[in-house]
């Protein structure tokens, strides 16, 4: 078993869900019921695999690449197919297989429209495989294979599957990170050029291996030019997170995309830009860094603050919901640019947490709009009294999205305000503690706005139009849903180690080039 | 007992989880889950309480400081013992420490212990100290750190202990028959018991980051209870403000604690930091901007004056509520900060040796001008909430003055009586369902017996009429201590004067709510009902609290009261058993001193409240004075109106802070959302498109199809495409890609 996983672990998660796609396109698109057994089956075998990772992974060597493969792939330019998983992938790799299952059972009476659930489900499975993949690859180019991948079947999802506006927010969103994508593949060739060849079975070549790049960690390399190749990364990251003030497509897409797709773009697609910091840009151009890092520190407050301003502007719930993750990667951003392991690791918890967190947002904005017709919210209201299990968890999932304590969102809020007291690396204290204050403020601006909607629609009555209508309470797949999400929530707010345990090693060692903390 | 406190707030946590999970179904609708806990959680906390006198009786033999912890290390990854809702989802966790090694004096290998000792030999020369019991496993790592999660049981998390299970119980009880029918019974009791889990956590933290979460948590408690009647508007409001109003302290406390964390070298146990604190091994400059910080917090939390204005505005909830959470118990959570990380505020604020500091005065100011408002209130609830502005306002101050023992003696007894009020407007208004006692009632000394008498003891122990009730004991002591601590002994004037002032007024006011409330005729609903007394689940608690109102106040005796001397067994028991006296604490060396009964004082504050009481009774049995003022005299009604308009500040939060940063601010940053930063976006793609079009209808079209006829075929296919995309922005965003991709790449190769 644990040969097996050594072996093909990283690899079965991340291609298994094509293995599901494709069994899927050999079944008529009038199977639907097959379909949605299929792509269960597939997202759960995923899932599966995902467990034995976690169960075999060597938590005491956290730091090091575990499942490890490195095989020939791109002869001509000496791109392998290198995967591997270490404490920072483990926790958004467990997230996403975790994700993705529980949105399928969602989607089981609820498929939007055009109905299609052949079509859907595929579109969800190949995007299985890009989130895992880059999460997984260890090769430049390879992640940004992975990372391009991904776009596709999110930009099908929203632009077949969205609301009225959903070919501008589509196309929107394609092409805005499409750019970032541009500049980043860029930076990708610099790096590959500007770095030292390795040797690979005695003949020197570059290479686009991230373990060899991590450990040549920009030596040697002039800092202009080490700060420029950051750039690229930051535009091709940065977009994806995304950051102020790069942020506008966001709400666009989560806004009309249908809720299946808003909960995988919350909950994992974002992740893909943060992790791209920790993972690449971070190790491997740790002056670039270290130019960036007050950069990256202003606008990440400045999200913060700003995407709680446009909460409270919203007149609609799930756009707000949108806006949100904007301050909430804020946090995320301005763990990672302290360059501290105390701030990654909250920027790691910080992903995942808003993933569930987030996403189950997203979830309950969905099964609002499903009963409801709407999400304006001055339509809605008294939630608690028609529909009383799914206030509660509006409730429930506010108070975490606030940073509660006890709760996930904590996690990732707190130790990355704390680590901004201290950033490392000769970063400018008073700069990062001017940081710290306006975090800490825009705590009470997440407090503001999560409430405020939580006391427009779950509070008080419901509205005439909907007084006597019948609202149904959760479904069966409501319950299967989101009940995981809302155990992890708890469980990890109790007891945070679960992962800053995994994370702490590989965080250190990845900070390693920067020279201490 | 002292090791396993740990259970304390596990059991209550496990019982939000029953009650949520099966209340609806028992025939009490979860309520005898909630009492059933709480009394197991009360006898454990007096088992604690036992424990912990005779630990003091009897110290353990090694007098070095904290090196006697136990601290136990956590070999399985199951999250147990943080009390909280660790239980909700493990059901396994009660196991979990008795399998957990215990390592006993052996397992302190860390970085505390040099410091630790350190710092006992030079206090434990001088007396006898009784180190705190500490228990911890580990919560999280992060940079190899590991941070710890933990019970710390000492004089003053024993007093908080049986307080908050005590009140906790009688409200419970009360509630049974109080709320009895309500629409959400069971949640009601769930949320108590989550309540009382989250304080009891609190109390007993032995982490700082502990402490953040605790609080916080009873804050969400707060929230869920103002807010239980939360289909009328109002309460949802008042709800929100409260949370909010908490939150713009909390900026305080985030920032307090990591200051304190990064300063103490990387932890945040509490007795570490104050231990390093008192040792002068943190820079005073530091400690200041910690207390500071801090401070804020504490106004929030303890409504202190400009930060009370959520706390009169929670009365919206049901009255056990309040008088459990906005009185008795959670309010006291900043007071408790401030006695819990005395060594920080001792020190940073120079307490000992100066005459005046931000505690003291925000202690003093608030204490007065809470007291003030009070006069305007015409619903009991509001006088009350007041009263407990001003009283909180009381333990602030005697913390800023130096008196420790004197406020937490103070929140001690304060519990008790303000318990007893609360409990006691609820009973008055269970049957007419009015809190106006100008409207609604009158006259109810005849009808409610046992609660007017209950209320008229309540009343003089928040008066202080002297010897007999507790506040007279506890409000002397803080009272002394303003008049001789500080440097050279002069005390805190200011403090002093503010004291004796809102010692009046509170008289006065207490006085005129008696009147309205149980003298002269029956008003509006009392006068339409047929009034009775309550049951017994209702006047029980009452009449304990009453009992408790007077006699918590023989706890701390002085050592000599007018001449006559306390017998050495009676006098300061609560000094010698809650004050701390490791090295955590504040000791001679940092300027720390106790003060004595000071008959002077005992004597103007009983003229303070002949004057105010009296004054009272004139203006209202009597009919005398100038009624009618404010309606004569421009400055009386101006002052009047300063007053219920409450200092403005209502309006000056709700209008123009928050609502500028709803209204405006938000539209505007969405404005600029929209049109700036979206509206480059969208020309970007619009130029990019149009370039396209020229670049196709005048380069290609026109250059390079006329001269180069022979790749005309190709160009057109690509004319195709582009022409063919309806909404064009692909080609147009693919372009500016292109633009950019090449530019950066031109630039790399120049660069490098």
């Amino acid at each position: 078993m644990k040969d097996l996983l050594n072996g093909w672990g990283a690899t079965a998660v991340v291609f298994l869900p094509l293995v599901g796609a494709a069994v899927m396109l050999a079944i008529p698109k009038s199977e639907e019921t097959l379909h949605k057994v299929v792509a269960l089956t597939t997202s759960l075998v995923v899932f599966a695999v995902g467990v034995a990772l976690l169960v075999n992974f060597d938590y005491d060597h956290g730091a090091t690449l575990q499942f490890f493969q490195d095989k020939t792939w791109i002869e001509v330019i000496n791109s392998r197919y290198i995967v591997g998983i270490d404490g920072i992938s483990l926790p958004l790799i467990a997230l996403t297989v975790f994700v993705v299952p529980l949105v399928i059972v969602y989607s089981w009476d609820h498929f939007p429209e055009p109905h299609n659930p052949k079509a859907f489900l595929l579109l969800i499975l190949i995007l299985e495989t890009g989130m895992v993949g880059s999460f997984v690859a260890q090769d430049l180019l390879l992640f940004f294979v992975f990372f391009e991948f991904v776009l596709l079947p999110m930009y099908f999802m929203i632009g077949v599957y969205g609301g009225e506006n959903r070919k501008y927010a589509s196309l929107k969103f394609f092409l805005y990170t499409a750019f970032g994508s541009a500049l980043m593949i860029v930076a990708i060739l610099a790096t590959y050029f500007l770095s030292p060849e390795v040797v690979i079975d005695g003949v020197s070549r570059h290479t686009f291996s991230m373990v060899a790049l991590t450990e040549w960690g920009g030596a040697g390399l002039a800092k202009n030019t080490a700060i420029l190749i950051f750039g690229g990364f930051f535009m091709g990251f940065g977009i994806k997170v995304p950051m102020f003030p790069f942020h506008t497509w966001l709400p666009d897409a989560h806004t009309q995309a249908p809720t299946q797709g808003s909960v995988i773009l919350a909950a994992v697609l974002l992740k893909l830009g943060t992790y791209g910091f920790v993972r690449i840009a971070i190790p491997i151009l740790p002056e670039g860094a270290k130019w960036w890092a007050p950069i990256i520190g202003g606008l990440a407050v400045i999200g913060i603050i700003y995407g709680a301003l446009g909460c409270l502007a919203q007149t609609d719930m799930k756009r707000l919901i949108a806006f949100s993750s904007v301050a909430h990667m804020g946090y995320v951003m301005l763990g990672i640019a302290t360059l501290t392991p105390f701030g990654i690791n909250a920027a790691i918890f910080g992903m995942v947490a808003h993933g569930l967190i987030t996403g189950m947002l997203f979830f309950i904005a969905g099964s609002v709009k499903d009963r409801y017709h709407t999400l304006e919210i001055k339509r809605l209201g008294g939630l608690l009294l028609q529909a009383p299990r799914m206030g509660w968890l509006l409730g429930f999932s506010s108070m975490a999205s606030l940073g509660l304590p006890g709760l996930a969102g904590f996690w990732g809020e707190f130790p990355a305000i704390l680590s901004a007291y201290n950033p490392g690396a000769g970063l400018d204290e008073a700069l990062f503690r001017f940081y710290m204050v306006v975090a800490a403020i825009g705590t009470v601006f997440a407090a503001g706005y999560l409430l405020w909607l939580l006391q427009r629609v779950a509070f008080g009555t419901p509205t005439e139009e909907f007084e006597k209508a019948h609202i149904h309470d959760m479904h069966l797949t409501d319950y299967i849903a989101w009940a995981p999400m809302i155990v992890f929530i708890v469980v990890l707010g109790v007891y945070p180690n679960l992962i800053f345990k995994v994370t702490d090693s590989a965080v250190v060692h990845s900070l390693t080039a920067l020279g201490g903390s | 007992m002292l090791t396993h406190a740990w259970l304390i707030p596990a059991i209550p946590a496990v019982a939000f989880v029953l009650i949520l999970a099966f209340g609806k179904k028992l025939p009490r609708g979860g309520s005898e889950i909630g009492i059933a806990s709480v009394s197991i959680c009360f006898v454990l906390a007096l088992a604690v309480a036992t424990g912990w006198i005779g630990r003091v009786n009897h110290p353990p033999a090694s007098e070095h400081g904290t090196d006697t912890q136990e601290v136990v290390t956590e070999h399985g990854t199951e999250p147990a013992a943080e009390g909280d809702h660790a239980t909700e989802t493990e059901p396994g966790t009660e196991d979990a420490p008795a399998t957990a090694e215990e390592h006993g004096a052996a397992a302190t290998a860390d970085d505390r212990l040099p410091v630790a000792s350190a710092a006992a030999e030079e206090a434990g020369e001088e007396h006898h100290s009784t180190p705190p019991v500490v228990r911890e496993m580990k919560w999280f790592q992060s940079n190899g750190i590991n941070f710890q999660v933990g019970t710390m049981i000492d004089g003053l998390s024993t007093v908080m202990l049986v307080v908050v299970t005590l009140i906790s119980l009688l409200v419970h009880v009360f509630s049974t028959d109080y709320v009895a029918g309500d629409r959400r019974y069971t949640h009601y009791f769930a949320f108590l018991s989550l309540f009382t889990a989250s304080m009891l956590f609190y109390v007993l933290s032995s982490s700082t980051l502990q402490m953040i979460v605790g609080w916080e948590l009873v804050g969400l408690c707060s929230f869920g209870l103002i807010g239980h009647w939360w289909e009328e508007k109002p309460n949802s409001d008042a709800a929100l403000k409260a949370f909010l109003v908490n939150r713009v302290g909390d900026i305080g406390l985030l920032c307090g604690m990591i200051i304190l964390f990064f300063a103490a070298g990387g932890t945040f146990s509490v007795v570490d930091i104050n231990t390093m604190a008192n040792h002068g091994e943190i820079r005073h400059f530091l400690l200041l901007m910690a207390s500071l910080s801090l401070i804020t917090a504490v106004m929030s939390k303890s409504g202190q004056f400009i930060l009370h204005t959520w706390l009169p505005d929670a009365m919206a909830g049901p009255t056990p509520v309040s008088a459990l959470i906005h009185a008795a118990t959670m309010v006291v959570a900043g007071i408790y900060m401030v006695a819990r990380l005395y060594g920080v505020f001792f020190n940073g604020l120079s307490i000992g040796t100066g005459n005046i500091n931000a505690l003291a005065v925000v202690g003093s100011v608030t204490l007065l001008f809470g007291a003030l408002l009070a006069f305007v209130q015409s619903d009991i609830k509001k006088v009350l909430a007041y009263s407990t502005v001003s009283q909180l306002g009381y333990m602030v101050m005697a913390l800023g003055v130096g008196a420790w023992t004197a406020a937490i003696f103070h929140l001690f007894t304060h519990a008790f009586f303000k318990a007893c009020l609360f409990l006691g407007s609820g009973s008055l208004a269970h049957h007419i369902h009015s809190f106006d006692f100008k409207k609604d009632m009158g006259g109810m000394r005849k009808t409610m017996p046992r609660t007017y008498v209950t209320f008229l003891i309540g009343t003089a122990a928040l008066m202080g009429v002297p010897i007999v009730t507790s506040g007279f004991w506890s409000k002397d002591e803080v009272l002394a201590g303003a008049s001789m601590l500080g440097g050279n002994g002069d005390g805190y004037t200011f403090a002093l004067v503010m004291g004796l002032l809102a010692a009046a007024c509170t008289c006065a006011y207490m006085t005129r709510l008696i009147w309205y409330v149980f003298f002269g005729e029956p008003r509006g609903k009392s006068a339409e009902h047929h009034l009775h007394e309550n049951g017994p689940r209702i006047v029980l608690p009452l009449m304990i609290l009453a009992f408790l109102a007077i006699t918590s106040g023989w706890t701390n005796l002085p050592a000599k009261v007018f001449g006559i001397s306390v017998p050495e067994n009676l006098a300061l028991r609560f000094e010698h058993f809650v004050e701390p006296t490791d090295t955590y604490f504040p000791t001679a060396a940092n300027g720390f001193h106790h003060p004595e009964f000071v008959p002077w004082i005992a004597m103007v504050s009983l003229v303070a409240i002949i004057v105010g009481a009296g004054g009272a009774y004139l203006w209202y049995w009597k009919g005398m004075g100038p009624h009618g003022i404010t309606e004569r005299n421009r400055f009386a009604r101006a002052g009047y109106k300063i007053l219920e308009n409450k200092y403005g500040l209502d309006i000056l939060y709700v209008d123009w802070i928050a609502g500028s940063f709803k209204g405006p601010i938000a539209k505007a940053a969405n404005w600029v959302n929209q049109n700036v930063l979206d509206g480059v976006v969208n020309a970007v793609g619009t130029t990019a498109r149009r370039s396209g079009e020229a670049v196709y209808r005048y380069i290609d079209q026109g250059v390079v199809d006329g001269a180069v006829n022979a790749s005309g075929a190709g160009a057109d296919g690509a004319g195709e495409i582009l022409r063919k995309a309806q909404t064009g922005k692909v080609q147009a965003y693919g372009a500016y890609l292109f633009v950019g991709a090449a530019l950066l790449a031109a630039i790399f190769v120049i660069a490098s």
